[in-house]
């Protein structure tokens, strides 16, 4: 990040009005599906308490049910490894891909190998890593990261695609019609499927009890990788387990619905064991997410399964756009995971919101998003020297407030100063307020002063 | 029954109106309304800066000034999950503090409302009350469909409520969040507004003032003829004033 907060990101997206509103409606297309999709289900508050629970059970034995994980998954014959962070897991993949004298490498999308920065670090080690999925594809191409957790070339209208397509993979000039795109995308990626000796896969869900793990995509992007090639190698953040596959269920009927409205994700496609003469690796990844798991107020965010419906109810992600965060995972989820991992350069990330509480009432696993965002607020206020004019501002208000007369002076002073100031100097540029809004009328008396001569007896 | 009155800082000194017929509104039902003279803020705008430390002060006075009701009544739903969740004790006996419609209709149990509003009225929910308080069913969740606030406009004679696009959708405001995050606050204050606008409202209506104020701010530099007005006006039977300082 170039240090810049999130208020000017937002404010250089904003600029473009008709792309913002594009981007706003779109996003809410897709949380109007969602709602219509969970109104259809009579126990759905039941469903998210039940999934919160379990996630809540899965946090407290998280070590227990990580080592019945793997050695059930070893029992199936899948060769667990364990990365405390980036570095580790990167070089774990870089050596199972040499071990097994790789060449070409397809990617089913996963926001945990993005988090890793893998694409970036395999490509200097002269790979090429073909993501498969599409609008993981697209923004590969664009060189871009992608945007939104489900929907990562969310930003990118269809004329946007067309152009990105025309230039890598010789799509007709100006062509935008999403079949035509599509379909070219389509031919493209198979080739590099038939291609391919490794597939690396993220993982939905760790099952403890089976040691299998599940995966959801909507365009089967992670069955075909992973059938064509040898090896498979499946990322999986340690935070990802349920304990039993009878859990499953309550899962999935979630995720999807949440994400998109869809009932289900198009393929949800379990994994044990490799087949006959191939291999199949997990990779278990901490990447400081036991050091969240140690902050009382803010654990409760390891709960996630990723669906991206905070993102889309989020009023102020719908019209800053993803990129606005600069972290992984954007949004409000991301508003709360990223100050764990950098308190100051995502130190204006909990403060993009109004605490509307949509993020929390939406969550499937009813994770205290704005409660968790107000709890960092507080935090960065007492450990980064953000910025000292408001600190003095908010000092001097909390010592007025402590004083009624104080107060009473304050008041009638500003409302004075409002009064006789001229025009010009009230709607200044140092009045951000005034910008776009005009102040409320000045009034002849504050309530006080009326109570005082009316009904003080 | 006596409720001590709590009118937060910014209503009372740009609001005086809505203040005055949150008075006159609970003496209609009887209510003995107290309001203690050295009251100030509720310490919010700080704690939702992060310098929760430093509404101490203002904490303190609040109870110094309420600390003996049973009951606390605010027209304000920000302000009074503030005060609920960061100000009041959490112990038995201590005071308990309500917005206005809430208090109207789950303490007073009000069945009518004497006024006649005959206009149009956009109501907006603000987040707050509705997330927070739970003035109303909240849109994201799928429970069984209420809404306190709305229960009272529709109790008064000749008022035509208007459905909005997006029923509670935020409208930006969000504290100091309306400065620091000027440019969304504000596109997200005039997409509020549009809404109003499409589907033909008069009167902008709603239980927390400093969201209308924001509107109210962008309405008046778009020079629209919507008016707007804290509820407490409509269910006080105010008529509409074309100042809008009420
Ligand atoms: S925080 Fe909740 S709503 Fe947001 S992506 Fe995670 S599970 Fe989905």
């Amino acid at each position: 990040m170039k240090g810049k907060t999130h208020a000017e990101e937002a404010a250089a997206f904003i600029k473009d009005d008709a792309r913002t509103h594009w981007h706003d409606e779109t996003l809410w297309h897709v949380r109007s599906n969602r709602d219509r999709s969970a109104q259809g289900i009579p126990e759905w508050e039941t469903l998210r308490d039940t999934a919160s629970a379990t996630k809540d059970y899965v946090l407290s034995h998280l070590g227990e049910l990580l080592e019945q994980f793997e050695s059930n998954a070893k029992a199936n014959g899948v060769e667990v490894l364990w990365a405390k962070d980036a570095v580790e897991h990167n070089q774990h993949v870089y050596r199972i891909l040499q071990e097994n004298k790789v060449s070409n490498i397809v990617k089913s999308k996963s926001i945990l190998t993005e988090e890793c920065g893998l694409n970036h670090y395999l490509e200097k080690k002269g790979y090429d890593v073909v993501d498969t999925d599409l609008g993981e594809r697209i923004i590969q191409f664009a060189k871009q990261t992608p945007s939104h957790i489900v929907l990562p070339a969310i930003h990118l209208k269809k004329q946007d695609i067309g152009e990105i397509f025309h230039n890598h993979i010789g799509t007709k000039e100006g062509a935008s019609d999403p079949n035509y795109l599509t379909e070219a995308a389509r031919q493209h990626l198979r080739k590099k499927f038939v291609e391919a000796n490794a597939a690396i896969t993220g993982v939905n869900f760790g099952i403890a009890e089976t040691g299998g793990f599940v995966v959801c995509t909507n365009e089967g992007n992670a069955d075909m990788g992973t059938h064509l090639a040898d090896v498979h190698i499946a990322c999986m953040g340690i935070e990802k387990l349920i304990p039993r596959a009878a859990d499953l269920g309550v899962f999935l009927r979630l995720l999807a619905r949440s994400a998109t409205g869809q009932s289900i994700t198009n393929y949800s496609s379990h994994f044990h064991r490799p087949a006959e003469g191939k291999k199949m690796y997990i990779i278990l990844v901490d990447n400081g997410r036991t050091d969240q798991l140690g902050r009382e107020d803010f654990k409760n965010s390891l709960k996630c399964i990723r669906c991206g419906a905070c993102m889309n109810t989020c009023p102020i992600y719908r019209r800053s756009g993803g990129h606005s965060y600069n972290y992984t995972v954007p949004g409000p989820i991301g508003s709360i995971l990223s100050p764990g991992r950098d308190l100051k350069k995502y130190s204006t990330l909990p403060f993009a919101s109004t605490l509307c509480g949509s993020c929390s009432d939406v969550c499937p696993v009813k994770i205290n998003i704005h409660e968790q965002l107000y709890k960092w607020r507080q935090v960065i206020a007492e450990h980064t020297n953000m910025d000292r004019s408001k600190q003095l501002s908010m000092k001097v208000a909390g010592m007025t407030f402590g004083k009624p007369v104080l107060y009473d002076l304050a008041g009638k002073v500003a409302r004075t100063a409002l009064k006789y100031t001229p025009h010009s100097l009230v709607y200044s540029s140092i009045n951000v307020w005034g910008k776009h809004r005009d102040l409320p009328e000045v009034p002849e008396e504050s309530f006080k002063e009326w109570y005082k001569k009316n009904r003080k007896q | 029954m006596r409720v001590g009155l709590f009118i937060p800082c910014y209503v009372d000194q740009f609001y005086p109106g809505a203040a005055q017929a949150t008075l006159e509104l609970l003496e209609k039902y009887g209510v003995e309304v107290v309001y203690p003279l050295s009251q100030t803020c509720c310490g919010q705008p700080m704690a939702n800066s992060g310098y929760g430390k430093y509404g101490k002060d203002s904490a303190d006075l609040f109870m110094k000034n309420f600390g003996e009701f049973e009951y606390i009544v605010a027209p304000s739903g920000s302000c009074t999950l503030h005060v609920k969740d960061h100000v009041l004790p959490k112990t038995e006996g201590a005071p308990k503090i309500y917005e206005l419609c809430e208090f109207l209709t789950d303490i007073l149990k009000v069945d009518h409302v004497n006024a006649s509003f005959p206009h149009k009225v956009g109501f907006h929910s603000s987040c707050h009350g509705l997330r927070g308080l739970r003035l109303a069913k909240c849109s994201e969740r799928m429970d069984p469909e209420f809404n306190k606030p709305l229960s009272l406009l529709n109790m008064v004679n000749n008022i035509q409520m208007v459905e909005l696009d997006r029923k509670d959708e935020c409208c930006g405001f969000g504290g100091t969040f309306a400065i620091a995050e000027e440019a969304i606050s504000v596109t997200m204050g005039k997409d509020r507004i549009a809404d109003h606008q499409r589907n033909g409202v008069e009167v902008l209506t709603g239980a927390d003032m400093s969201c209308l104020m924001h509107m109210e701010g962008l309405l008046k530099r778009q020079k629209s003829p919507i008016k707007v007005m804290h509820i407490a006006e409509i269910l006080n039977g105010n008529e509409v004033v074309e100042s809008s300082e009420t």
